[in-house]
């Protein structure tokens, strides 16, 4: 904890979008990556609910940290990973009504992400809040990036479009936005970040053997 | 002279010391010399576009696993056969409509044995790696994909050059979607379906009509041992006998009739017997054990009669395979046999 001043904030955000990335690195939360992503609009306003409420619960976790007893730290997690949770779910709700009918109830799941859940104990539970804030960017980010991804592969070959916008005028794939084409985007992908870090980035890749 | 002897007589070995004829490559030829028969009905009903569709898919299925195979650095199997035996048994399982410019799909036959090679099988690492079926998971793949393309069976034409492009139903689609008065009125009496259904002149996938042809090459399979009895009698006696049990309806109201459905319409129509002998068989994914093998057969037969009868799809060869694909290790597993001489112990529960 002593050398908490020299923290690289930067190296913190890279952590999260590409070391230890929540759904191609640790395959956490692969539920909504699956679920929800099988448009673009969808799979993006996700991952920023995702980046948002990350991000807000860290600092908040960072800041109640003298306070929280250990031994009832889990329920206290979770009261405040609901709130704001919760405010976030209103807001959509309230702002974008449309996207909010198809995937409001994976905006209340938010609140079981193992990741969520997993980086306030893990690391804001720890830390002060500034790192813990950009710990929370960088997770969030890389979720929001993962997401971004999938959906954009499973809406452009699933139905031809990109963000609602008709793109290819072909016969489109149709089992791309259907669950099963939501386990073959996240395998494809998940293997295809790995390939590129064991090819590219020798030293962060875990010994597989 | 001497010497050489001697010097022969003092090699060691690792066992094993008398070696099988037999190799991958020469089992997976001989399952494609035995799928011939089928094809070569196929070609003749279906016409030219049953070859070309066939070949695209076997063309298509050994290039991607070439192409594969270099970029990952691994070793080239290409000439075992076994990519080619995946691009012909889906080829065979695909409709010969698909060869046609408007609508476009021409790369539906591409698409199916890329999956097929890449996804299935070289993504899991490779033949004897992979869990599922490569062509079944290609067909699938496709199935549900291009559900519309891949549903439009043509009339077979004996005629060779006949293009005429008629669409029908299925013997198995018209059973489900209208009953058996009305395959009756197609096909006239039973004994003209049957002769039908035997020699393949009806709708349906390139290689799956000719009940007799597939039973030529099941015939060639079993003899030389490649395959054995146990998954395509316990399937198709499973099949049967649910067929006979469950497939019957009355004329008048509707309602189910037992015991009095015609199993033989059931065993040679749709991919069952294609699907029986060389698909469920596949020794990557089939249990090894014996015994399991049987149960692997029951359970395919009754998905597949469960689907027919009960499903939304008139088929469910395809989806009953893949689903006894998964259970095959836990078969496996259950059916262990005991080493040799190893004492009985009663395995405590945890």
């Amino acid at each position: 904890m002593a050398q908490q001043s020299t923290v690289n904030y930067w190296e913190l955000i890279k952590n999260g979008i590409i070391k230890e990335n929540t759904i191609f690195k640790l395959a956490l939360s692969l539920c909504p990556s699956i679920a929800v992503t099988n448009n673009l609009k969808n799979g993006v306003l996700m991952g920023v609910a995702v980046l948002f409420v990350q991000t807000m619960v860290n600092a908040t976790i960072s800041l109640m940290r003298k306070f929280i007893h250990p031994r009832i730290r889990l329920p206290i997690f979770m009261l405040v990973i609901s709130g704001w949770v919760t405010i976030t779910d209103m807001s959509m709700a309230a702002a974008v009504p449309d996207v909010y009918k198809q995937m409001g109830l994976y905006i209340q799941l938010i609140v079981a992400f193992a990741s969520i859940l997993a980086r306030a104990e893990m690391f804001a539970s720890k830390n002060k809040i500034a790192p813990s804030m950009f710990d929370g960017i960088g997770m969030g980010l890389g979720f929001l990036f993962a997401l971004t991804v999938i959906s954009f592969f499973r809406e452009l070959l699933g139905k031809g479009s990109l963000w609602g916008m008709p793109i290819v005028n072909t016969k489109p794939l149709l089992i791309m936005i259907l669950p099963a084409g939501g386990f073959f985007a996240v395998g494809v992908l998940m293997a295809f970040f790995n390939w590129i870090d064991v090819r590219f980035f020798k030293k962060s890749a875990s010994g597989a053997h | 002279m001497e010497a050489i002897k001697k010097e022969h007589e003092l090699i060691v070995t690792v066992s094993p010391h008398v070696k099988s004829e037999e190799s991958v490559s020469r089992i997976m030829w001989s399952v494609n010399l035995s799928l011939l028969p089928a094809l070569v009905m196929g070609i003749y009903f279906f016409g030219p576009k049953a070859t070309l569709v066939t070949a695209l898919c076997i063309i298509t299925a050994v290039l991607s696993e070439y192409l594969v195979e270099r970029a990952l650095k691994r070793k080239v199997t290409v000439s075992d056969g076994s990519a080619f035996l995946t691009g012909l048994l889906l080829g065979m399982n695909l409709p010969a409509s698909l060869w046609s410019f408007s609508p476009f799909t021409i790369h539906v036959p591409i698409i199916g044995s890329f999956v097929a090679v890449v996804i299935t099988k070289q993504l899991f690492g490779g033949l004897g790696y992979n869990i599922f079926n490569p062509a079944l998971i290609g067909r699938a793949f496709l199935l549900i994909s291009f559900p519309k393309a891949m549903t439009i069976w043509t009339q077979p034409t004996a005629a060779f050059f006949g293009m005429d492009a008629k669409t029908t139903a299925t013997p198995l689609g018209l059973l489900k979607e209208e009953g058996i008065g009305k395959l009756m009125e197609v096909f006239g009496d039973k004994m003209n379906l049957y002769t039908q259904l035997l020699v393949g002149h009806r709708a349906g996938s390139i290689g799956e009509t000719s009940a007799l042809a597939l039973l030529i090459g099941a015939a060639f399979l079993l003899f030389k041992r490649y395959i054995t009895w146990h998954i395509p009698f316990s399937f198709l006696g499973t099949a049967a006998l649910l067929a006979w049990v469950f497939g019957g309806k009355d004329p008048h109201t509707g309602k189910m009739l037992f015991f009095a459905g015609d199993p033989i319409i059931h065993l040679i129509s749709g991919g069952m017997l294609l699907g029986a002998f060389f698909m469920a068989t596949d020794y990557v994914t089939c249990p090894s054990v014996r015994k399991g093998q049987i149960v692997f057969g029951i359970g395919c037969g009754a998905l597949t009669m469960l689907i027919r009868l009960k499903g939304g799809y008139p088929e469910g060869v395809m989806f009953a395979i893949l689903i006894m694909n998964c259970f095959a290790p836990i078969i496996d597993r259950g059916f262990k046999t005991k080493v040799f001489g190893a004492i009985k112990t009663k395995e405590t529960k945890a």
